[in-house]
């Protein structure tokens, strides 16, 4: 099964119809084959516009008024991704190479217009020497756009040492 | 290696390559520097209430750093007086007692050993008080808590000495309120642990490895952080520190509050103002959302790095840990401190605009530092520091000047050759 993903990220008027489980799954997957390619800049479109991209410190944690590793709107999103495509900074030019895998997914809510998945994510990284090895507990809250292509509302990387101390990350998880 | 060739590694303008990857040399600073002088271990609102903890590093050793019935501070090693098992693995909480899990031994925040299960095993000898916690010594300036093994030492405030002055201006940026801890993100790189130390006190770097999350802001905010251009300077301050000013307009954030707030805090300043803050508060709030201009090295583990704490842990000769502590206003507004948040998440953090490239690049430095054991690192940047700035007999700098590195190396010299 493969998605259409749409050029423009403005969602106006969402449909009432929410997503399909098989169609949510279909979408993760095709965004974690773009993030481990580096095609950053389409990835960008798989937004809605006011859609946050959470990578938390700490579990449970209400995000907004807690420190997080990433806390992103779309103009941080946008931001990042002229950071790490600009080709200015060390850490990601070139980054890690990165090999990830999404599965074990459950719904967790499902309402007229959104569906929420939890998952798993499994990846490596590589670089000078290093292989790492960061997994992570996933939720995707995912919409229809008003022309029927599917959007991330909001995305949570809970990492398994969250709370613990990371390396630096030159690419997005 | 004893206490002559350690010397020999250091010299005025330069130190050898081997500080950075000698087994040896590390063990030795393990025991001639953070078992031998002050290090710092938390922020007083780390610990807020009594029965309150956080547990912490002295160096490789863990400890717990508690707040007694009293209100009074302990720093006691993490380990239980019987056969050496952890009394406590949480990050932080509450507890009135410390319980081994191994055998039942607890003790009290002070360290005090209170209980020990079926006691009737030990012969009559066997006397409680004899088998506390080990408790350092503990001392605080400014909420900054310090502790040391070693109980001869110095007064806390004798070691910062003309460090106290910056830690002063430092929190104000409490603006008003307290300065309170907001969270952590903790990181690792492998190298030494030294690399990172002289980082914070190395302006040169800012504008190339930075490049992006200066184009990441905008115009306005972007010459603010233009660091090597604006008359800031290095300077000496005795016993291992240094401050590095890099926004001199910044240095003392209750001056200059009738200036127009800049375009990025005008949403927060107009968000302060519908709460009802009156405008002299707004405008105290807001100039020092950003922190402060400078930042304070302070040897050998914590630096008060224009708006965060930065603490280092050296865990072997070629691994360090580094937590960047956001910091905000004690009981002050919640979209101030939320600002602050977003803007340490901005910066700081494993995935941070700016973290990330220091960590790349001190992950160079540990490279290439495996190539020409007999080459040197060298320490020799400056020119004169603006005229002026400096405290008069205070040696001092340009703000791109290797003298903050130049005074840890003096001080590290001094301690393991001592």
């Amino acid at each position: 099964m493969s998605i259409a993903l749409e050029e423009k990220s403005v969602v106006t008027d969402l449909q009432t119809e929410a997503p399909t489980f098989e169609e949510a799954v279909a979408f993760i997957w095709a965004e974690a084959d773009m993030l481990d390619r580096l095609d950053y800049k389409p990835w960008l479109k798989l937004w809605t516009e006011t859609g946050k991209y959470i990578i938390p410190v700490d579990r449970d944690a209400d995000y907004a008024d807690a420190l997080n590793i990433v806390y992103d709107d779309q103009e941080m999103r946008q931001a990042r991704v002229k950071r790490l495509l600009s080709g200015f900074s060390m850490s990601s030019a070139p980054p890690a190479r990165t090999v990830r895998t999404v599965s074990r997914f459950v719904v967790e809510a499902r309402d007229e217009t959104s569906i929420t998945l939890r998952g798993a994510q499994m990846l490596a990284e590589y670089k000078y020497e290093h292989m790492r090895f960061l997994p992570a507990d996933m939720r995707y809250r995912i919409v229809r756009a008003g022309n029927g292509s599917l959007r991330i509302d909001e995305k949570v990387v809970t990492l398994i040492n969250a709370d613990d101390f990371q390396f630096g990350i030159g690419y997005l998880l | 290696m004893n206490s002559t060739d350690f010397a020999a590694l250091v010299k005025d303008d330069r130190v050898h390559t081997a500080l950075y990857k000698d087994p040896a040399i590390f063990e030795e600073e393990m025991d001639r520097i953070f078992n031998s002088t002050w290090v710092w271990v938390a922020h007083a609102s780390d610990v807020p209430a009594k029965n309150s903890f956080k547990t912490s590093w002295v160096g490789r050793q863990p400890v717990i750093v508690t707040r007694d019935r009293e209100g009074k501070v302990h720093v006691l090693l993490n380990r239980c007086r019987h056969r050496a098992a952890s009394v406590c693995e949480k990050k932080k909480g509450k507890a009135s007692v410390f319980v081994c899990p191994y055998h039942g031994w607890s003790y009290d925040v002070d360290g005090r050993l209170r209980k020990v299960p079926h006691a009737k095993g030990y012969d009559e000898a066997f006397d409680t008080s004899e088998f506390p916690l080990i408790s350092l010594r503990t001392e605080e300036y400014h909420g900054l808590i310090f502790a040391t093994f070693k109980q001869d030492i110095e007064p806390l405030a004798d070691f910062l000495g003309p460090a106290r002055k910056w830690i002063d201006l430092f929190m104000k940026q409490g603006a008003g309120f307290g300065v309170k801890t907001l969270g952590e993100h903790r990181f690792r790189f492998p190298g030494n642990w030294k690399i990172q130390l002289e980082n914070t006190t190395d302006a040169y770097h800012f504008p190339i490895v930075h490049k992006t999350f200066l184009d990441s802001l905008d115009a306005e905010t972007e010459n603010v952080f233009d660091v090597l251009g604006q008359g800031g300077w290095v300077e000496d301050l005795g016993n291992g520190h240094s401050v590095m000013v890099m926004i001199p307009d910044l240095i003392d954030l209750e001056e200059n509050l009738d200036a127009p707030i800049p375009d990025r805090f005008a949403a927060l300043a107009e968000e302060l103002a519908d709460e009802g803050y009156p405008d002299d508060q707004v405008r105290r709030i807001v100039r020092a959302v950003g922190g402060s201009g400078f930042n304070l090295n302070l040897f050998p583990n914590v630096a008060c790095s224009m708006a965060f704490f930065r603490v280092l842990r050296p865990v072997t000769v070629d691994e360090t840990e580094i937590t960047h502590v956001a910091i905000g206003m004690d009981g002050g507004p919640v979209a101030g401190n939320r600002a602050r948040l977003r803007l340490h998440e901005h910066f700081q953090g494993p995935m941070g605009f700016g973290t990330p490239d220091d960590a790349e690049g001190w992950e160079r430095v540990q490279r290439g530092a495996r190539a020409g054991d007999d080459l040197w690192i060298m320490l020799n940047r400056g020119v004169d520091a603006p005229d002026g700035v400096a405290e008069a007999g205070h040696n001092a700098g340009d703000v791109s000047a290797e003298t903050g590195m130049r005074a840890a190396y003096q001080m590290w010299k001094r301690m393991m050759s001592a």
